[in-house]
């Protein structure tokens, strides 16, 4: 397949990158990975007259330490993350989902930023992210601004990102010693999650003291399970426990149907998902 | 009696049964090597095709001044401006003197008949410019009812319910019946199920076979080069010959000005078995020109456009005696055709219509299919075609028979399949088995699993009510193979006949041209032709070259299918190899000063029988090269041709089992261990066999669990990518366990079997056996394939597990914050 014709820059600043968004509007994109704009384009789903590459812009790549977070540069790519110490250290439910996103291939060329800036429901970032309450740093011709998870998803492949804005990196508050894990349900290894369960838990003497559960796939935006996540606070990290709070899982989603499930389908798999989660995370 | 063998202690000192690593894999695996896009020719053009996105829809008017206007575009036409130059795509198989054929267009004028129809092709100086114009080409459509769901299409009469093709008046285009009463093959099935129903066992389901695409990795390709003598077109296929031949009967170029090459091919599946619009408009567009013209698919175009496989429902009745000795089989068919009639079209499920019966002694047996046209992608050969599906009828219904009885599903095989020493046998359905010993290949694919020991397993899981439950899948197959015995096809009234050809050259420096009508996409044919050659010539493997695929290099031939290139075009190989020893026999003698009856050939030698003189092959070849001194009367040549028509099918068997955990609550399921013990007689080259065998089963795996093309209410392709056609890898699978018996086939001089389809044959059933046996205790007695998690939850909490519907998941679709530029309406993209 071959896109429509483009023209390419690639800025080596986050304000050549800026100036050139402003400059071409509309008609532009950002290509970070290209793991999702390339095959849109190609199938001529979209047709830019401008591709904005942020491949150059060193300072938008790696992951370091700020006191009580850390922080990935929007155009780390997912492999980059997933070997991460830092990451495994404060943050490891990242690193369990970026584990199974996508293939190998896909996860050295597609960035941590380009996934979140994406916005795919079906996306493995969105729920860890949501779940560890990341704060979003955008930068546009007005300057910088943070974004708190909560309010970053909009919509189905909708951020809060405007179009004249770059999403520059993202700001992990550190949950180290929580234990984490991210299930994924899937028909075949490639495939994007049908649902998945991002959980991380702080586990005390037996007890969950602290949850934060993110859900995959449950609606038009990554959600947090509120409803789990108050639900298991205090309880003993127990199977019969921990059942009886992720049966609250399906509280407010709005799960899709296609080809892989109908929405009860899905909201019958997130109770089941995230109880494996937690009890995973928990120490399982 | 088949006498089943132990491999022949010398067998390592010879090429045949050497694990030989693939001679033409460097050149295939690294990708330099000739695929039909990597040629360029001078002055060559590009095109892009313009296709329909509805799917039944009358064509109102076609612009094409905005893409002509596009930069560096030649020409833009459609099929009122190529008109006739077009020619038809034709159907082989007419499989009822009544049949009803539409007409097939490459490129209609007026009326489309699926999504993804061509209807205007853009050339222009390269292939990106071409995509560019082809979005700018304005087609008007009139949107008309689209018949889409099988079963409403074979009852559809157009005033209720749509008709694919208007003017035909019906969808239907043939019933064909094989009925062993008629046939005088065996008894009447209804009396036996009438007799059944009284003081026996009728079991009646009703399964569907999904529709599947090849989804081969080389997407197709043509090339069309119309500056010399004669037109030359490459293409990616598995048919040169047949193609060649179907261009001069249906363009009005003769033969003998048609040179067809298929170079190096990447993969077919049966999926290349077809003469396609796209070749037809690329030969009319070239000839037209003047200029060599290319045509590459893209892969969204490969899903939605090339021939899709299977796609049947199967109503069956399986009548037995209370102690599970089958007594009638009765089989009816709708079968979908998609648009058109391709080029093998009904006679698909016809040549499954004799292996319902399987390996089975069943006294009685019918089969009925109704062929029927829909607004769907046409449907054609399918790896294993019209095989599959009738191992999957009869392999789940001895386990339904078994489930009834309460008798273990091999048991009740064994009851009713033809012994070891039965053979040869004639079935039910009129063919003759020659060979076959499913005792040994069931005892030893038992031991390979633990077949005891998993289940009792599975019974401490079910007493225990462990949310993951163990079912244990049981596929006991045989197929025919070898296609095929020209008359048996005549009978049938295919078009052509079932022979191979070859020749064997012997070059002066001693060097082997072996020239086969085969024509290898992936198989692997350069290296077990190779080895078939060095023995019979006792030269060395290195020194075989084999050649193929070119109708100027390869005269004759009926190309790869039907797993028919070993044993239908090695056994071709073998006859001209031996002509070859006999043309050189008296020139040895002479040059040893012998007589011919004192000279025998053995290990590449003529020697003189009782003393040491003797000269090798290659020394005949060059004094005969030479020609100085030759006997009187002998033609300077040993090169030899030989056209070999089987007398018979052959039918490589085996037993497949599968252990498959089910976690009861997801539905997830894990294949946990996969053994198959083969019997494909003699085996030339047993680490090809083992690619064969193993992408096979994943083939026929992804059946059962993860492959389906589903359309929408519209008529749409959902699963038009591969984020939706779930195709696995390897991280999918686990690694199967594969053995073989042997037992040799009779009716060829090697004594082998076909083993291109087997696995995927096979596979299928045993799967959906183990996902049923392993929920059965649950009330279930079927799952639909592709047994998705869904299903398979819904058919445990009783929600039912009814057809895949529902959109595509929508990853790719136009959601980067920009207005796309697909317009719905006037079509031109490629979706
Ligand atoms: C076959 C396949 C399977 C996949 N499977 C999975 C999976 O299982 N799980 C999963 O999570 N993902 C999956 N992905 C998607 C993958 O994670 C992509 O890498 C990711 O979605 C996009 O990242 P990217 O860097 O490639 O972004 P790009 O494709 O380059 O960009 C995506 C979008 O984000 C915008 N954008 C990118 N960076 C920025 C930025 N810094 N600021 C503002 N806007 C920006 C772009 O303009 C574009 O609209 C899969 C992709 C493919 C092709």
């Amino acid at each position: 397949m071959i896109p429509a014709q483009f023209d390419y820059l690639a800025p080596t600043s986050v304000e050549d990158a800026l100036a050139a968004l402003a400059e071409h509007g509309d008609d532009a994109k950002i290509i970070a990975g290209g793991q999702s704009l390339l095959p849109v384009l190609r199938m001529r789903l979209n047709a830019p007259e401008m591709v904005i590459d942020l491949g150059r812009i060193e300072s938008l790549r790696g992951v370091r330490d700020d006191g009580d977070a850390i922080v990935i540069g929007a155009m780390t790519p997912h492999a980059v993350v997933g070997a991460d110490p830092l990451v495994a250290e404060h943050a490891a439910v990242i690193s369990r989902a970026v584990e199974h996103l996508a293939d190998a291939q896909i996860r050295h060329r597609g960035t941590f930023g380009g996934a979140l800036a994406h916005a795919d429901p079906a996306g493995d970032l969105g729920a860890p992210a949501l779940a560890l309450g990341a704060e979003f740093v955008i930068q546009g011709p007005g300057g910088t601004r943070r974004v708190a998870a909560d309010d970053f998803f909009v919509d189905l492949f909708e951020t809060a990102i405007g179009e004249d804005e770059i999403l520059t990196e993202v700001r992990i508050p550190k949950h180290t010693g929580w234990g984490a894990h991210y299930e994924k349900f899937v028909r075949v290894a490639h495939q994007w999650p049908i649902v998945a369960v991002a959980a991380t838990v702080r586990v005390d003497g037996g007890t969950i003291a602290e949850a934060r559960i993110g859900l995959t796939n449950m609606g038009s935006t990554p959600l947090r399970a509120r409803g789990v996540e108050e639900a298991l606070a205090g309880q003993p990290a127990t199977e019969d426990a921990v059942r009886a709070a992720a049966a609250r899982a399906t509280e407010g989603t709005n799960p899709p149907s296609d080809l892989n499930g109908d929405a009860d389908y899905r909201r019958h798999l997130a109770t089941v998902i995230t109880r494996r989660a937690v009890l995973a995370a928990a120490g399982g | 009696m088949s006498t089943t063998q132990e491999r022949p202690a010398d067998a390592v000192e010879r090429e045949i049964g050497r694990d030989r690593r693939r001679k033409e894999d460097q050149r295939l695996i690294t990708g330099r090597t000739r695929w039909t896009d990597n040629i360029t020719l001078p002055g060559m053009v590009h095109l892009a095709m313009v296709r329909s996105p509805f799917a039944h829809a009358r064509i109102t008017s076609i612009d094409t001044a905005a893409a002509k206007e596009s930069p560096n575009v030649v020409d833009v036409l459609t099929g009122a401006d190529l008109g006739e130059s077009l020619g038809v795509n034709i159907n082989a198989w007419p499989i009822t003197p009544g049949q009803v054929t539409p007409t097939h267009s490459p490129m209609p004028s007026d009326r489309v008949a699926f999504a993804g129809e061509i209807v205007a092709v853009v050339i222009a100086r390269s292939p990106a410019e071409a995509r560019d114009a082809a979005e700018l080409v304005d087609v008007e459509y009139d949107v008309l009812p689209a018949a889409l769901d099988l079963k409403e299409a074979a009852a559809a009469t157009g005033d209720q319910g749509a008709l694919a093709h208007p003017d035909l008046g019906t969808n239907k285009s043939a019933y064909w019946v094989f009925d062993s009463g008629e046939a005088g093959t065996g008894g009447s099935v209804e009396d036996a199920i009438a007799k059944a129903r009284t003081d026996g066992i009728v079991i009646e389901r009703e399964y569907r076979q999904q529709r599947l695409i090849p989804a081969f990795m080389e997407p197709r390709s043509t090339v069309v080069d119309p500056t010399g003598e004669q037109l030359t077109m490459w293409s990616a296929t598995q048919i040169p010959h047949i193609l060649r031949f179907a261009l001069a009967a249906t363009t009005g170029v003769p033969e003998s000005k048609i040179r067809v090459i298929a170079p190096d091919v990447g993969g077919g599946f049966g999926g290349k078995l077809q003469t396609t619009p796209e070749e037809w408009i690329t030969w009319a567009v070239a000839r037209r020109l003047g200029k060599p013209a290319k045509y590459t698919e893209t892969r969204s175009e490969s899903l939605m456009a090339g021939h899709h496989g299977r796609d049947q429902w199967q109503r069956l009745t399986l009548a037995a005696e209370k102690d599970g000795t089958v007594t009638g089989f009765k089989v009816d068919l709708l079968a979908d055709l998609g648009a058109y009639v391709s080029l093998v079209g009904g006679g698909i499920p016809v040549l499954g219509a004799f292996m319902y019966n399987s390996i089975y002694k069943f006294p009685a047996y019918r089969f009925a299919v109704q062929t029927v046209l829909t607004n769907k992608t046409w449907t054609d050969a399918y790896r294993g075609a019209g095989r599959p599906e009738a191992t999957f009828a009869i392999e789940r219904m001895m386990d339904e028979l078994a489930a009834e009885v309460g008798a273990d599903p091999l048991e009740i095989r064994e009851k009713n399949w033809i012994k070891h020493e039965e053979f040869p046998f004639t079935t039910v359905a009129g063919l003759e088995y020659d060979s076959g010993n499913y005792e040994a290949a069931t005892a030893r694919a038992k031991e390979m699993l633990g077949y005891d020991e998993l289940r009792a397993e599975q019974r401490r899981r079910r007493e225990s009510g462990d949310p993951v439950q163990l079912g244990i899948g049981v596929s006991t197959f045989t197929e025919m193979c070898g296609l095929a015995p020209s008359r048996v096809l005549g009978s049938l009234d295919y078009g052509a006949g079932g022979w191979e050809h070859a020749s064997v050259r012997m070059l002066a420096t001693g060097k082997v041209e072996a020239v086969t009508g085969t024509s290898a996409h992936g198989q692997g044919h350069e290296t077990a032709f190779s080895q078939i050659v060095a023995d019979r010539l006792g030269v060395a493997f290195e020194d075989v070259e084999v050649l193929h695929g070119d109708t100027q290099v390869a005269p004759k031939g009926l190309d790869t299918y039907g797993s028919r290139s070993l044993v239908v075009g090695g056994e071709a190989l073998v006859r001209a190899a031996d002509k070859v020893i006999e043309k050189a026999k008296p020139i040895a003698a002479h040059l040893l000063e012998a007589s011919v009856d004192d000279v025998e050939f053995s290990g590449g030698r003529f020697s003189v029988r009782g003393t040491d003189q003797g000269m090798a092959i290659g020394e005949i070849a060059l004094a005969t090269f030479a020609a100085h001194n030759l006997p009187d009367g002998v033609e300077a040549s040993l090169d030899s041709d030989a056209t070999y028509d089987p007398v018979n099918f052959n039918y490589p068997h085996g037993t497949h089992l599968c252990a498959v955990e089910v976690d009861t609550e997801t539905g997830a399921l894990k294949l946990r261990k996969y053994v198959c013990c083969d019997d494909i007689g003699n085996i030339i080259n047993p680490l090809i066999v083992a690619g064969q065998v193993h992408g096979g089963l994943v083939q026929g795996i992804a059946q059962a669990l993860w492959e389906e093309a589903v359309y929408d209410e519209s008529g749409t392709l959902v699963s038009g990518s591969f984020v939706d056609y779930l195709l696995p890898t390897a991280a999918d699978t686990i690694s199967f366990e594969i053995d073989h018996t042997t037992t040799p086939s009779t009716t060829n001089t090697l004594g082998t079997k076909g083993v291109g389809e087997a696995g995927t044959i096979a596979s299928t059933p045993a799967v959906v056996n183990a996902v049923v046996d392993a929920v059965r205790h649950l009330g279930i007695n079927d799952i639909q394939m592709p047994c998705t998690p869904e299903r398979v939850w819904k058919a445990i909490t009783g929600a039912g597990g009814g057809p895949t519907e529902g959109a595509a998941m929508p990853h790719f679709d136009a959601s980067t914050g920009m207005e796309g530029t697909v317009d719905r309406t006037t079509g031109g993209t490629d979706a």
